[in-house]
């Protein structure tokens, strides 16, 4: 039976990771392939990178990390964030990456996905959906959440589907960093509409969040914070799942 | 021993070839037909759609080549789409013909509610086969694809399940495939590429060369 995946979240700044500072047993807690290979031993399903680097201009240099990661871990792994253009994608693909995640860009030019789709396979292009309840109707925000968009956040979902994304990562703005549970209502709502993966990501603080999400329908949990500060072992989250008879991935050997 | 991995244009490759480097088994990347033919242990990868991918091989003069190494009875490892091409025919936009080195065809996953078929999914073993060394039913391993292989039951080395059954390890004689990602599946898929490893090195060398 199928896995849900657990998706420990790494934001990279300048090739650096951020926020990993609580690492105390490894001494380069910004080195992205030295905790990617500390996630991938701690059995983490898959990772997700996000370069937040501001400035475009240092972002080649940022995106040197990707091969470095792959050549360290043997877990699949996608890297969002700055990616505009399928030579972008081609880029960090060829680096060794397995998946690419695009928001604003995806957003702001509908045929990056359909593009992207076409040239990669739907299994490479993810798409990734910042949320928030706006006067009760679920809003697609852009620009790390500083824009409004206006538009309906399950039709976006759909439309990003049909043309091509062979994965959703949805980032519900409203739990995100709080840490008080996933917003399991909209998770319900997406995964009847598409028939894709669906990863819910914002508002993992406690175990019970994540067996909430996976019952609510969610194909992967992504998370940050609580992995980055130790607040909770993967092992942790993937007992309290199976203990819900939801199937996990342990290693056998 | 270097395993040669046949580089013919089919999507990137690059960490396939870190995964097999981690199990500690050397690699050449290569679309020389000279060094292919004279390869003890071949490697067909591939990600993409059937008959892109023959074509492929057709243009590069690589079918003749492959069907040469397993008649001289050596070892072949299909991944993937490499392990889709080494049946009979592939159903996918249209009937293509395929390498023919196990019988069976590929088809479409009907009744998935999902798909692709993208995620770890547990193995069930079949049958013993050096390669399966120290893995257990259970094991889960790296799937992306959305096409199967239809065959009889006496080539399957270990099955998983997404709503048919699915062919995940097969083999006939010396060739081997794997239709998961061995270099994306962790402890168990880096335990299988170094069985395969040794499998190759114990039964088909002698002092790095091929044994006659």
């Amino acid at each position: 039976m199928l896995a849900r995946r657990i998706i420990p979240c790494l934001d990279v700044d300048a090739g650096r990771v951020v926020k990993g500072q609580r690492f105390q047993a490894i001494k380069d807690v910004a080195d992205p392939a030295t905790l990617a290979k500390r996630y991938a031993l701690e059995g983490a399903d898959e990772l997700v990178f996000y370069d937040i680097t501001a400035s475009s201009d240092t972002r080649p240099i940022g995106h040197a990390f990707v091969k470095a990661v792959a050549q360290t871990i043997n877990i699949p792994f996608c890297v969002g964030g700055g990616i505009t253009s399928v030579s972008d994608m081609a880029f960090i693909l060829n680096q060794g990456a397995d998946k690419i995640s695009i928001n604003t860009a995806a957003v702001q030019n509908e045929s990056l996905i359909r593009e992207g789709a076409l040239k990669f396979g739907s299994q490479c292009i993810v798409v990734s959906i910042d949320i928030k309840k706006v006067d009760g109707t679920y809003t697609v925000f852009t620009h790390g959440g500083r824009t409004n968009t206006q538009m309906d956040a399950i039709q976006w979902a759909k439309r990003a589907v049909e043309l091509g994304a062979g994965e959703l990562v949805l980032n519900t703005m409203d739990t995100d960093g709080v840490q008080d549970g996933y917003d399991t209502e909209f998770i319900q709502r997406i995964t009847k509409s598409v028939n894709v993966p669906v990863i819910a990501s914002g508002g993992a603080g406690r175990l019970e969040h994540f067996v909430d999400a996976a019952k609510a329908g969610a194909d992967g949990l992504l998370a940050a914070s609580v992995f980055h500060f130790q607040t909770l072992s993967i092992a942790d989250v993937k007992d309290a799942l199976e203990k819900a008879h939801i199937p996990v991935r342990k290693e056998s050997l | 021993m270097t395993h040669v991995i046949i580089d013919y244009d089919v999507g990137n490759i690059a960490s396939l070839q870190m995964g097999f480097e981690r199990a500690g088994l050397n690699t050449t990347l290569t679309a020389d037909p000279n060094i292919i033919a004279n390869a003890t242990s071949l490697i067909l990868p591939g990600v993409g759609a059937f008959q892109p991918a023959m074509a492929s091989l057709k243009e590069r003069g690589l079918i003749e080549l492959i069907h040469a190494h397993v008649s001289q009875g050596k070892p072949l490892l299909g991944i993937c789409l490499g392990m889709q091409l080494l049946f009979e025919e592939g159903h996918e936009f249209g009937v293509h013909k395929g390498l023919g080195l196990i019988p069976g065809s590929v088809l479409p996953i009907r009744d998935a509610e999902k798909l692709p078929h993208m995620g770890w999914n547990d193995l069930s073993l079949m049958q013993d086969h050096p390669v399966m060394a120290g893995i257990k039913t259970g094991s889960y391993v790296y799937f992306v694809h959305s096409f199967y292989a239809s065959t009889t039951p006496s080539v399957q080395v270990a099955t998983t399940d997404y709503g048919v059954t699915i062919p995940a390890i097969v083999q006939n004689n010396t060739v081997i495939g794997m239709q998961f990602h061995p270099e994306k599946s962790a402890k168990v898929g880096e335990q299988l590429l170094k069985n395969y490893g040794r499998w190759v090195d114990e039964r088909f060398t002698v002092d790095g060369s091929l044994q006659s």
